[in-house]
C-alpha cells in the first residue's frame, strides 16, 4: 500500500488511508471518505453527476486520480449548503421548483449551478442550457432543472 | 363479442387493530347532525387542506436529495464488505467447451469465483418465463451474458480476476434477424419465437376508396437511467439473505431470487434502497441473484455496482420493431380498416416480450374507430440483446407506424392530418380493435383539439446559434434550415392486462394522531412517495404522514413501479388503507358519542361532527397503539385475448397528443426542436409540479428516440455502449414542453378519478417529432431514430 495522503474536502482535512493509487477522486470520495452524494452514473466523464470543485474549478471527479488533488481545496455537494439543515439558494429552488425527480443527477447540476451562478449571475436561458449541457438527466426533460437556475438566480440577485 | 362493463371490486380490506383506545370527548351531546356522505363517496377529491391530494406538494426526499445525503443503492456499505463483478460473454452466440477458473481463485484478494455449478437451485430466471439462465450453462445466448461472477475485496481485483478468468469459447453464427427466427434452428430449448398474436376484427374483406401502405422501423432504446444497477446482500445467520436493492418490484424479484438460490421466500428479505431512474429497465433482475449468491457463498456481506459500459448489458431494452401498415379509408377519411405486421426482436431471453408484443398488437391502430382490422404480431428470439419493458411498452413503437400512416393517409385524401385524427378519434363507449369497449373516461379528440388548436408559438429566426441545428459548432447558418411542424397521438393501457391480477398491499397505522404507511411500491423517482403521503392526509384529516420502508418482510406485494399503475394501484391500497383505518376511529368515537359515524370526520387533526357540535384530538384519540388496518387493493378483472385476440383484457386507457416544430438543415441533417405543445388525458391531477416532471420527462425520453438514441447492433455486437455514444437528449436538444391542457376528466373507477400519467408522454412525442422533420424535408424517413444520414443523403 502507498503512503496514506490527505485530501481537504470542503474544509476539512481527511486523510486517505488502505488506498490504491489509481483510484479515481469519485471513487476516494465515496468509497474512503464515506461522501457518497457525488454519483456515479457514468464515470466515463459524459454525465457529470461526478462533479466538484476543485480550488473553483468545476471538474468530473470520476476523471481525476485522487491522489493528484492533494492540496487543493475539494467542494463537494456536502459542501455547499450551510450545515445539516440550511439549505443553499440553489438547493431550495431544486426543491421549490420540482427539480428532482430520481436524484441521482442532482448533486451534480447542484455544483454546476453554484459554479455557473458564481460566473454569471444573469444568465441567458442560452446560458443555462450551454452550462448545464453536460450534465445528464433522464428523469425530468429539464423543464423543472431550468425553471429552478432561474429561480435560484433571481433569489440571489435580490439578496443584499 | 360483447364487452362486459369494468367494476372495480371492492378492496379486500383486513382490518387490524392494535388496541382501540377509548375516544377522548371534548364536546358533550349526541347529536349526529348532518350525514357525512360526503366524506364518504369515492368520487371527487376530498379537501385536506393545502397538503392533501390535488395540492402542489413537494417530494419529501426531496431535501436529502439536493443535499446528496439521500442513499442510493450504489451508496451502501457493511463492515467487512466485499465487492462483487460479472464476467460476460463477448460473443452473441457460443457454446462454452471449458472454464479455467483457477487463475481468478489465486488472485491476492479473492473470495470466490463462481459458476452455474454453483446455483443451488433453479437454473433458469425471468420476469413471464423462467428461461434466462442465473449464470450460462454451457452456451451463451447475447453479448454480455454473464457467465461468472466474482468476489473480492477491492473492485479493482475483482475485476481484473475475472479477466483471468480463461472461458474456451466454441464461436456460433447468431441468428440476428427477428424475421427469420420462427424458421431457424432453435436457439433456446423454448423455441424461437415468443408469441405470436392475431387480431382479427370486423369485416376482413372490407377495402377503402383510398388506400395507403408502409413499411416503419424503430430501433433498440436503452432506458439509460442514470443510477446504475447496483446493491448490497448480508448472509443472515441462518442461511437466509437481506438485499438492499433499486428495483421496480420488490415481491417478484424476492420470488425470483429465492427460486434460485433454492430457499425460501422469507428467507430473502428484500428492502428498496434508493433508485436512480427505472423506466422500465429495473423489472427484470439483473446482479440481484449474483449478489445473494456471492453473499451466501463467502459469508460476508457484498456490494456490485454496474460501470455505464456494463450497464448496457445489465438490463434489457426496447425492443426494436419492424412494421408493415396498410390502412384504408372512405373518401372522407373514416377508417375502413386498418392491416398490420409487427415484429418485435425480443432477443435472447423471453423477459416481458408476450406482454409487449400484445400491447404493440392491441394498440397498433391507435386511439382510433377501426371497424375491421387485421394485426399480426410476432415476438421472436434472436442472438441479440434481451428487449422487455420501457416507458411506453409496445405502444411507443405502433404509435410511430400508424401516425406515419394517419399522415400519408391525409395527404393522400388532401385532408388536414388533425382534422383526419378527429374524425376517426376513440372515445368513451367506442370499441377497440380487440373488441373491448371503453367504458372509462378516454378524451381523445379533446386532447387532439386542446394541443393542436394551442396557439403556435411566433419563433423567429434567432441570431443565438445555439438554437440553430448543430448548435455552437457554427455548424449550420439560418438561412440554410427548413421548419416544419408535426402533430401525433397516441395511446395505451394502463395496469397489467390479459387476466394479471396485480394487486397492491399497503398498510396504515395512526397513533398519536401520526399516519404511518407501509407500501411496497418501488419509488423510482416518479413521485409515489409524495402521493402517498398527500392521501394520507386527504383521507385522514392529518399532516404528518410517515413513508415506512419499502420492504418485502412488512408488507405484500405492491405490484410493479410500471405500466402508469402506481398512482392507481398503490395509490388506491394506501386510500384503501387509510379509509379503513378512518373507519374503525370513527366506529369507536361515534359509539361513544352515542353517534352515527356518519355524522363524523377526520378534519385538521380532530374528529369532528358535522354539526358543529363535538371536537376530538385525533392524537388523544390515537394515543398510544393505536389503530392499523391492512389491504389489498385489485382493479377490475380482464382475460384472455382469444385466438380472434378478441377479448375485454385492459383495465383502462391513457391518450396524449404532441405537436412538435423543427427545424432542420437538410444537407447537414442536423435537426433542432424548437417547440413542443402536448396535451393529454390525465384523469385527474394529484400533485401538478410532479405532473408536469412526468410529462416533460416523458416527452424527452420519446425525443430521444426519435432523433438520437439507438443501441447500434453488429452481428449482435453492442458497438456503444457508452454515455460517449449512446447520446441522450441535454439542454441543449429539449426546449420548453407547452402543457396546453391537461385533461381532466375523472376516470370513474380510478382512485381520485387519476389515470397513470408517466407513460403516454414517452409514446406520441417519437412520432410527433419524426412527423415535424417530414414537414420540413418532404422526406419519407420510414425510421426512428432519424440519422443525419437519413436526412442529409435521404
Amino acid at each position: 500500500m502507498p503512503d496514506p495522503y490527505s485530501l481537504r474536502v470542503n474544509g476539512v482535512e481527511c486523510e486517505v488511508t488502505d488506498t490504491d493509487l489509481a483510484e479515481s477522486l469519485l471513487f476516494v470520495l465515496r468509497e474512503r471518505l464515506g461522501l457518497t452524494g457525488t454519483k456515479n452514473a457514468c464515470t466515463e466523464g459524459e454525465c457529470s453527476s461526478c462533479a466538484v470543485l476543485i480550488d473553483g474549478v468545476l471538474t468530473c471527479s470520476c476523471l481525476v486520480l485522487a491522489a493528484t488533488a492533494a492540496g487543493q481545496e475539494i467542494t463537494t455537494v456536502e459542501g455547499l449548503g450551510d450545515g445539516r439543515d440550511e439549505l443553499s439558494v440553489v438547493q431550495e429552488a431544486f426543491v421549490e421548483e420540482g427539480a428532482v425527480q430520481c436524484g441521482f443527477c442532482t448533486p451534480g447540476l447542484i455544483v454546476a449551478v453554484h459554479d455557473l451562478l458564481e460566473a454569471n449571475p444573469e444568465p441567458s436561458d442560452g446560458d443555462v442550457r450551454e452550462a448545464l449541457s453536460g450534465n445528464l438527466c433522464r428523469c425530468t426533460g429539464y423543464g423543472r432543472i431550468l425553471a429552478a437556475v432561474h429561480s435560484a438566480a433571481a433569489t440571489k440577485r435580490s439578496q443584499p | 363479442m360483447t364487452a362486459e362493463p369494468v367494476v372495480t371490486p371492492e378492496p379486500v380490506v383486513t382490518t387490524a387493530p392494535v388496541a382501540t383506545t377509548g375516544p377522548a370527548h371534548t364536546a358533550a351531546g349526541s347529536s349526529a347532525g348532518a350525514a357525512g356522505a360526503a366524506v364518504n363517496t369515492t368520487a371527487g377529491i376530498v379537501d385536506a387542506g393545502t397538503r392533501g391530494v390535488g395540492a402542489d406538494v413537494g417530494r419529501p426526499d426531496g431535501v436529502p436529495k439536493v443535499q446528496g445525503r439521500f442513499a442510493f443503492s450504489s451508496d451502501l456499505w457493511a463492515d467487512d464488505f466485499l465487492w462483487g463483478h460479472t464476467l460476460r460473454s463477448p460473443h452473441a452466440s457460443a457454446n462454452i467447451r471449458g472454464i479455467d477458473i483457477g487463475p481468478a481463485l489465486a488472485t491476492a484478494g479473492v473470495h470466490a469465483v463462481l459458476l452455474a455449478d454453483d446455483v443451488p437451485g433453479r437454473l433458469n430466471y425471468g420476469l413471464e418465463h423462467p428461461d434466462q439462465p442465473v449464470l450460462a450453462d454451457g452456451q451463451v445466448r447475447y453479448v454480455g451474458e454473464p457467465v461468472a461472477v466474482v468476489a473480492a475485496d477491492h473492485p479493482d481485483v475483482a475485476r481484473r480476476a475475472a479477466e483471468a478468468i480463461v472461458v474456451n469459447y466454441e464461436v456460433t453464427d447468431p441468428l440476428t434477424d427477428p424475421e427469420a427466427a420462427p424458421t431457424a434452428a432453435p436457439i433456446h430449448p423454448n423455441g424461437n419465437v415468443f408469441r405470436e398474436i392475431n387480431i382479427r376484427h370486423g369485416d376482413l374483406d372490407a377495402t377503402g376508396e383510398v388506400v395507403v401502405e408502409g413499411t416503419y422501423e424503430v430501433g433498440m432504446q436503452d432506458q439509460a437511467f442514470m443510477g446504475p444497477e447496483s446493491g448490497l446482500a448480508l448472509p443472515d445467520d441462518d442461511g437466509g439473505v437481506e438485499l438492499f436493492i433499486s428495483t421496480q418490484w420488490l415481491h417478484v424479484d424476492r420470488e425470483q431470487i429465492a427460486a434460485c438460490l433454492g430457499i425460501d421466500e422469507e428467507q430473502v428479505r428484500l428492502t428498496l434502497a434508493g433508485v436512480g431512474g427505472a423506466f422500465g429497465a429495473r423489472e427484470d433482475l439483473s446482479l440481484q441473484i449474483h449478489l445473494c449468491l456471492l453473499a451466501l457463498h463467502t459469508g460476508k456481506p457484498v456490494k456490485m455496482v454496474y460501470s455505464r459500459d456494463e450497464s448496457f448489458f445489465g438490463h434489457v431494452h426496447r425492443h426494436p420493431a419492424k412494421m408493415w401498415y396498410r390502412h384504408h379509408a372512405d373518401g372522407d377519411g373514416r377508417l375502413v380498416k386498418v392491416e398490420a405486421r409487427i415484429v418485435l426482436d425480443g432477443g435472447a431471453y423471453a423477459s416481458t416480450s408476450s406482454a409487449v408484443i400484445a400491447n404493440a398488437s392491441c394498440f397498433a391502430a391507435g386511439p382510433y374507430k377501426v371497424p375491421a382490422a387485421h394485426i399480426v404480431g410476432l415476438a421472436a428470439r434472436t442472438n441479440n440483446p434481451p428487449c422487455g419493458a420501457m416507458r411506453g411498452f409496445g405502444a411507443v413503437q405502433t404509435c410511430f407506424g400508424h401516425e406515419s400512416q394517419m399522415d400519408k393517409l391525409a395527404a393522400a385524401l388532401g385532408m388536414d392530418p388533425v382534422e383526419l385524427r378527429l374524425i376517426n378519434a376513440l372515445d368513451s363507449g367506442d370499441r377497440l380493435v380487440t373488441g373491448q369497449v371503453i367504458t372509462g373516461t378516454f378524451p381523445v379528440a379533446e386532447v387532439i383539439r386542446q394541443c393542436a388548436g394551442a396557439p403556435a408559438p411566433d419563433i423567429p429566426p434567432s441570431d443565438d446559434r445555439r438554437d440553430l441545428p448543430g448548435g455552437s459548432g457554427r455548424t449550420t447558418d439560418a438561412a440554410d434550415t427548413v421548419r416544419g411542424t408535426g402533430f401525433a397521438v397516441g395511446f395505451k393501457n394502463l395496469m397489467f392486462s390479459e387476466g394479471y391480477d396485480d394487486y397492491s398491499s399497503a398498510a396504515c397505522r395512526v397513533a398519536d394522531g401520526v399516519a404511518t404507511v407501509t407500501c411496497a411500491c418501488a419509488e423510482v423517482g416518479q413521485g409515489f412517495v409524495t402521493l402517498a403521503q398527500q392521501i394520507a392526509r386527504t383521507e385522514l384529516g392529518v399532516d404528518e404522514v410517515i413513508l415506512a420502508p419499502a420492504q418485502t418482510a412488512t408488507i405484500g406485494s405492491a405490484g410493479s413501479s410500471s405500466a402508469s399503475r402506481q398512482t392507481w394501484m398503490s395509490g388506491g391500497a394506501v386510500q384503501a388503507a387509510c379509509r379503513a383505518v378512518r373507519d374503525q376511529i370513527l366506529a369507536d368515537v361515534a359509539a361513544d358519542w352515542g353517534v352515527s359515524p356518519d355524522g363524523l370526520v377526520l378534519r385538521d387533526g380532530l374528529v369532528v361532527s358535522l354539526d358543529g357540535q363535538q371536537e376530538a384530538l385525533l392524537a388523544q384519540i390515537t394515543a398510544g397503539a393505536g389503530y392499523e388496518a391492512d389491504v389489498e387493493y385489485h382493479h377490475a378483472p380482464t382475460e384472455a385475448l382469444d385466438e380472434n385476440g378478441q377479448g375485454n383484457a385492459h383495465v383502462s386507457f391513457a391518450c396524449a397528443a404532441h405537436r412538435v416544430i423543427a427545424d432542420v438543415d437538410p444537407d447537414l441533417g442536423l435537426v433542432r426542436i424548437r417547440d413542443i405543445t402536448t396535451a393529454q388525458d390525465v384523469g385527474r391531477i394529484l400533485n401538478p409540479t410532479q405532473a408536469v416532471g412526468q410529462i416533460e420527462g416523458g416527452t424527452a425520453q420519446g425525443v430521444g428516440l426519435a432523433l438520437m438514441e439507438e443501441i447500434v447492433l453488429d452481428n449482435g455486437l453492442v458497438r456503444n455502449a457508452s454515455f460517449t455514444d449512446y447520446v441522450i437528449p441535454t439542454t441543449l436538444d429539449m426546449p420548453d414542453v407547452t402543457i396546453a391542457a391537461w385533461v381532466e376528466e375523472p376516470e370513474p373507477n380510478a382512485p381520485y378519478g387519476a389515470k397513470g400519467i408517466g407513460e403516454p408522454p414517452t409514446i406520441s412525442s417519437s412520432a410527433a417529432v419524426a412527423a415535424a422533420v417530414r414537414a420540413a424535408t418532404g422526406l419519407p424517413l420510414p425510421r426512428i431514430p432519424i440519422r443525419p444520414a437519413d436526412i442529409a443523403l435521404g
